[in-house]
């Protein structure tokens, strides 16, 4: 019992730890790739700390729920993410909260995070809500038609009993997997904001979604978005990871040295998810903004055709 | 009990003539809406107790058809349909207390305002045809007199025109649909349709007859164009109460005859309700996306969440026809969860929007803004609601919509190939519907409460009365109620669904840590208490952390804008432009949206012009050519009107005649 | 074959590819980007085949994939390419339907082609069942793909995945003697002669290849 508590409190530490460090790693990969020497691995915590010892600066007619805003988009997306099996499945609270449950409370933290965009009452910040929640209104049933497809094949929603039955190996290589991969990794490129839906270095308005929602955050407002944002990155690749290649995650109540086993690959698999990420951004445009919904669009029609095969054959 | 409702509803009656005579004094206002609240309270305990306590009495009055009676029965499903109806009552008593005080025609609307309550219960009471039918177009009618009570507003009349004949063609579907079920012995009470068994032809034109009927009044697509017309027009808690309730009475309708009437259903039943709830549920968050008018965005919404209950309704026909028992009863209760759902958050949000209405005398998003600032408290409350409606953890919204969820992933055991076919394009539609819905409430909730303020209104409101906003506050805190205790509802839905599909969900309360389990503890569960719970430490942790060990301090200064500030608050997203990337990439073939721009030359002093054109394809291809054809029919048998003597006498004898024929030929 | 083993999956891997690369067809506005999704079809069919060839141990499929692997995904897009090149049009965009319709209306069509091959072939084996509903799918989409372009050449492309459908069809359906797919593989070049030798003497005429401006010259007038 006390092993379990235990377990999840080491999970949801892990998790923000590595989320910084996985992100520089990416920043740094894609310098390499562009033959620069780009900044060091442990940079993105350095920025963390400097942020949140300035002073905020509030525009004048901000209101009390710009104030809120990062601690609530910071709390959900730290809540989704502990209940995703990281190096272990079988957590304590995994019960709590099912896949539907966890894109939802993603859900909420864009929810909020496009009110702020919208409550200093610039116009950068209109783009910026706008864009995202037509991003949303897509990347969201994409991503709910591929967790109907993996709940149709597993039986369930938990995630931790999901990541079970792809781990016992009575799976396969099924076609609607094959499509759900696909579309769930369409589909986080999209929620995490990179290429080549948008730009997360820049700060041009016509390439801008996610940094013009957040141009009027600074201090520890700032430095809780940006660690929302890096947490977000791990949740996603953690995700992936536990789904589509869950060899190495330690069952319920595992020995140490299956524990140390779990920690391990789970390191691996972010380290492989970043460099991936890296050379897919650099080796890819960054699209127009109208033709993000034919590429969520895409994403959709996967995840459909996923759960269409398994409603008209359990073997497909 | 029965008899006790029939008390309070003859009290509501008899508060209309008394408002008429009381309607000139000032504190008429104050009178009769306390006293509608607390006999709505009394209504809505009468149907807690008769829900939980699994009781149903009945009362039959010597009024209305000699050989009939008027039958009343409170059972399950009339329990819980009077606690939606009578909590959305009460609550917009509660409001109306502080809101009537602003009204500037107190005797149009006072008078009518008991009667629709009473109307409303009264549908929800009966049990014989007849008299639901009576009931039914007592509470169009009192709505309607309500939707034209400012009537100096010429777009109100319109409203109320399309209202009254929208209304009158859902009451001869029921009427046709009630009819053939009573059929030649004319057994017009429940109890004596019950035990007649329709053929299968007959039960399913009853069937399309009720969602024809029940539909229309209920907002289906695509007989919703009264909806957003007429509850925008009427006053703000009577919206409320249209929005809120009056379209659950007419689910209420549907679910009597669809599952209680009719028997047992035929599978393909569910495909024609599938359809029009999915259709339904998108087509009415995208209308809701294009609009800028506080109110009639509400109204499209409600359209939105009527298509959701459908969807969980044609599930549990599915099932039920399928003898999938269980299943029916989950998908029976995602249905009914999310009417109850529906009715509070929705009048919150009717509720707000009237608040706003009497501060700024504004119901357009473009002119508002900034009123977080003014209008805190509204604004607080506002946001729950929003938050609620978009199906976000850990409020009451996102519980009916998982269930609805669960249902969908419980149907590939469903046989048939239509629905295996159509079920995976319904819950896309419906993922979609709820994902636009976030958009749409982003925007209702930034463009009028955020921001800047664009007109003097806006920046000169203040906030509402305390009544109306006890009332607010109410609801929204059953918001969260109903959020994470989820289970203590969907067990006193039990006997609902145990009368209706004949078993009930697994009992969830007294599971651990007030978890609710849909179907089995391995496939799926959610715990909203603690998803809340986590979801303010951890949040809380941030906060007291981050303060105590890094910084606490805060300057304020003028707004970055990366530079470029602009002073003018018109400079500002509005409601258009915010929905501008949604409208490009849904409406261009929806509702065929095109954008105008008219640049004059360099150095020319003409203004630029920007213009969206938006077409209600629904109007234009449906309603306009039948009005359109209705008007020339009329126009051309209008000759009728001018005849001459000798005519009139020519087609008088010319009927005679064909009737002498007639007689002779019959056999 | 028992149900759920590797075999059986790879294949439906691999069909279930190879429809997920038709739908890339649909979606592709730029020649040069079609011809090679095209290949990619192509390839992903001799793929498809070989391992049919390896799983039924019929050793005359591996003849099929290669003509496969070497005319379909090298030959021919190498001389479609060059056609092009010729007739000056690689630098177009070109739908009548926009992108979103047409992939609903893909979408739709893989539905009913699903449906209607396991409702109608209900006894057969599940293998070859769900191959065929997949390669019904390829049928279709290259239809679709046929009937919302206008330049030729896409139709040439659609076309010619239709034809990899209905070889995989055969395949799947467990025993295609050499000899037919000889025939339609050299049915299917003679049609490509055909149609190479009209669009240019086309070309040269009309000075375009886009077929809703020759509907002007055919002489009829709605």
């Amino acid at each position: 019992m006390m092993r379990d508590y235990l377990f999840q409190g080491l999970q949801m530490l892990l998790v923000l730890l590595l989320s910084p460090l996985l992100t520089g790693l990416v920043r740094k990969v894609k310098a390499r790739l562009l033959r620069r020497q780009g900044p060091p691995l442990l940079q993105p915590y350095r920025d963390l700390v400097r942020l949140m010892r300035k002073d905020v600066v509030l525009a004048e007619n901000a209101s009390w729920l710009f104030r809120a805003i990062p601690y609530i988009v910071f709390a959900g997306t730290w809540v989704a993410a502990s209940l995703v099996p990281t190096f272990a499945s079988g957590l304590l609270f995994s019960w709590s909260a099912d896949l539907i449950a966890l894109v939802a409370l993603l859900g909420s933290a864009r929810f909020f995070l496009a009110l702020a965009g919208l409550d200093v009452g610039t116009s950068f910040g209109g783009i910026g809500s706008s864009r995202e929640v037509m991003i949303a209104s897509l990347a969201e049933p994409a991503m709910l038609m591929i967790v109907f497809t993996l709940a149709l094949v597993a039986g369930s929603t938990q995630l931790s009993a999901i990541a079970a039955h792809m781990v016992s190996g009575e799976v396969g290589l099924r076609v609607s997997l094959g499509l759900a991969l696909l579309g769930l990794i369409m589909v986080a490129i999209a929620e995490n904001g990179r290429i080549p839906i948008d730009n997360p270095a820049t700060h041009l308005e016509l390439t801008m979604v996610h940094e013009a929602m957040v141009l009027e955050y600074s201090g520890r407002h700032l430095a809780l978005i940006d660690l929302s944002s890096e947490l977000k990155l791990v949740l996603y690749i953690s995700m992936i990871g536990c789904l589509f290649t869950p060899w190495g995650i330690a069952p319920p109540n595992g020995s140490a040295t299956e524990i140390a086993i779990g920690i391990g690959s789970y390191i691996a698999k972010l380290t492989l998810g970043g460099f991936l990420l890296a050379v897919f951004e650099t080796s890819i445009a960054k699209m127009r903004v109208f033709r993000v919904p034919a590429f969520l669009g895409a994403a959709l029609m996967l995840g459909l055709l996923g759960t269409l095969l398994l409603f008209v054959s359990g073997s497909l | 009990m029965a008899n006790y409702a029939l008390y309070s509803v003859a009290v509501l009656l008899a508060l209309a003539p008394i408002a008429v005579v009381l309607a000139a004094s000032p504190s008429a206002s104050n009178v009769i809406y306390s006293a509608c609240l607390v006999v709505a309270l009394v209504l809505c305990v009468v149907g807690v107790i008769s829900l939980l306590g699994r009781t149903s009495s009945s009362v039959t009055l010597p009024l209305g058809l000699p050989w009939l009676g008027a039958h009343f029965r409170i059972d399950a499903l009339a329990a819980f349909f009077m606690i939606v109806v009578n909590l959305g009552g009460a609550a917009a008593s509660l409001f109306a207390i502080g809101y009537g005080q602003h009204e500037q025609a107190p005797e149009r609307v006072l008078p009518f305002y008991p009667a629709y309550l009473a109307g409303m219960n009264l549908v929800v009471l009966s049990d014989d045809a007849f008299s639901f039918l009576v009931s039914w177009e007592f509470m169009s009618l009192s709505s309607w007199a309500l939707v034209v009570a400012h009537h100096w507003e010429h777009e109100n009349l319109r409203a109320g025109y399309i209202y009254l004949l929208m209304a009158s063609f859902g009451t001869l579907a029921l009427l046709l649909g009630f009819g053939l079920l009573a059929g030649a012995n004319g057994n017009y009470a429940f109890d004596a349709i019950r035990v007649s068994h329709p053929s299968a032809a007959l039960a399913a034109l009853v069937l399309i007859l009720a969602l024809i009927g029940a539909g229309s009044k209920a907002g289906i697509v695509p007989l919703h164009a009264w909806l957003p017309l007429a509850h925008p027009a009427a006053p703000s808690h009577v919206s409320a109460l249209m929005s809120g309730v009056m379209t659950k009475v007419a689910v209420y309708g549907f679910i009597r005859i669809a599952f209680d009437l009719l028997g047992a259903p035929e599978w393909w039943w569910s495909m024609l309700v599938l359809a029009a709830g999915g259709i339904t549920a998108v087509m009415g968050v995208l209308y809701a996306l294009m609009q800028h008018d506080l109110k009639r965005l509400l109204a499209y919404h409600t359209v939105e969440n009527i298509g959701i209950i459908y969807i969980g309704l044609g599930l549990a026909l599915a099932f039920k026809a399928n003898g999938m028992a269980v299943a029916a009863a989950l998908a029976l209760t995602a249905g009914l969860l999310h009417v109850f759902n529906h009715s509070i958050f929705k009048s919150l949000l009717f509720f707000g929007a009237g608040a706003v209405l009497n501060s700024t005398g504004e119901r357009d998003m473009e002119h508002l803004g900034g009123l977080i600032h003014r209008m805190p408290q509204t604004a607080f409350v506002f946001l729950v609601g929003c938050v609620a409606i978009s199906a976000l953890p850990p409020l009451n919204g996102f519980v009916s919509e998982w269930l609805t969820f669960q249902a969908i992933l419980l149907s590939p055991q469903l046989p048939s190939w239509g629905l295996k076919f159509l079920v995976p394009a319904v819950g896309a539609l419906l993922a979609l519907s709820a994902a636009l819905a976030a958009a749409c409430f982003v925007k209702a909730f930034g463009v009028s409460f955020l921001g800047r303020p664009r007109t003097p209104a806006a920046a000169t409101a203040h906030e509402t009365d305390s009544n109306s906003l006890a009332a607010m506050f109410f609801l929204a805190a059953l918001c969260l109620v109903a959020g994470v205790l989820p289970g203590i509802f969907i067990d006193a839905l039990a006997p609902v669904t145990n009368a209706l599909v004949g078993t009930s969900m697994p009992h969830q309360t007294g599971l651990d840590w007030l978890t609710i389990v849909p179907i089995a503890e391995s496939r799926s569960s959610y715990n909203g208490l603690l998803v809340f719970i986590f979801v303010t430490v951890s949040g809380s942790i941030a906060a007291l952390g981050i303060h105590r060990l890094a910084s606490d301090k805060l300057r304020r200064g003028p707004a970055w804008d990366c530079g470029y500030p602009d002073s003018s608050p018109v400079t500002q997203y509005t409601a258009s432009s915010f929905a501008q990337p949604i409208r490009r990439v849904f409406g261009t073939t929806v509702f065929r949206a095109r954008e105008i721009g008219e640049m004059p030359a360099p150095g020319a002093t003409a203004p630029a012009r920007l213009t969206v054109e938006l077409h209600d394809l629904i109007w234009d291809y449906g309603y306009a050519p039948i009005a359109a054809f209705v008007g020339g029919a009329a126009d051309r048998l209008n000759v009728l009107q001018f005849l001459t003597i000798r005519r009139y006498l020519t087609l008088v004898f010319a009927a005679l005649v064909v009737l002498l024929l007639v007689l002779a030929i019959w056999p | 074959m028992v149900r759920g083993s590797l075999s059986f999956d790879v294949a439906h891997l691999l069909a279930g590819s190879l429809v997920l690369v038709s739908f890339m067809q649909l979606y592709q506005d730029r020649l040069y980007a079609l011809l090679n999704i095209y290949a990619l079809h192509a390839l992903v069919l001799a793929a498809s085949v070989a391992w049919q060839a390896f799983v039924q141990d019929a050793p005359h499929l591996y003849l099929t994939a290669i003509i496969a692997l070497v005319f379909k995904a090298i030959v021919i897009p190498t001389a479609l390419h060059r056609i092009i090149v010729r007739l000056g049009i690689h630098r177009e965009i070109e739908t009548v339907v926009g992108v979103g319709p047409a992939m609903l209306l893909g979408m739709g069509l893989v539905a009913l082609s699903m449906v209607v091959m396991l409702r109608v072939t209900a006894e057969a084996d599940p293998l070859a069942r769900e191959d065929l509903a997949f390669a019904l799918s390829v049928v279709l989409l290259g239809l679709l793909m046929m009937v919302t372009r206008r330049n030729a050449v896409s139709q040439v492309v659609g076309f010619m995945s239709l034809e990899n459908g209905l070889v995989l069809a055969a395949t799947g359906a467990k025993g295609m003697p050499l000899v037919v797919e000889i025939s339609v593989a050299f049915s299917v070049l003679i049609a490509f002669i055909v149609i190479g030798i009209f669009l240019f003497r086309i070309r040269e005429r009309f000075d375009t290849v886009d077929v809703q401006a020759l509907d002007r010259f055919r002489g009829e007038r709605r």
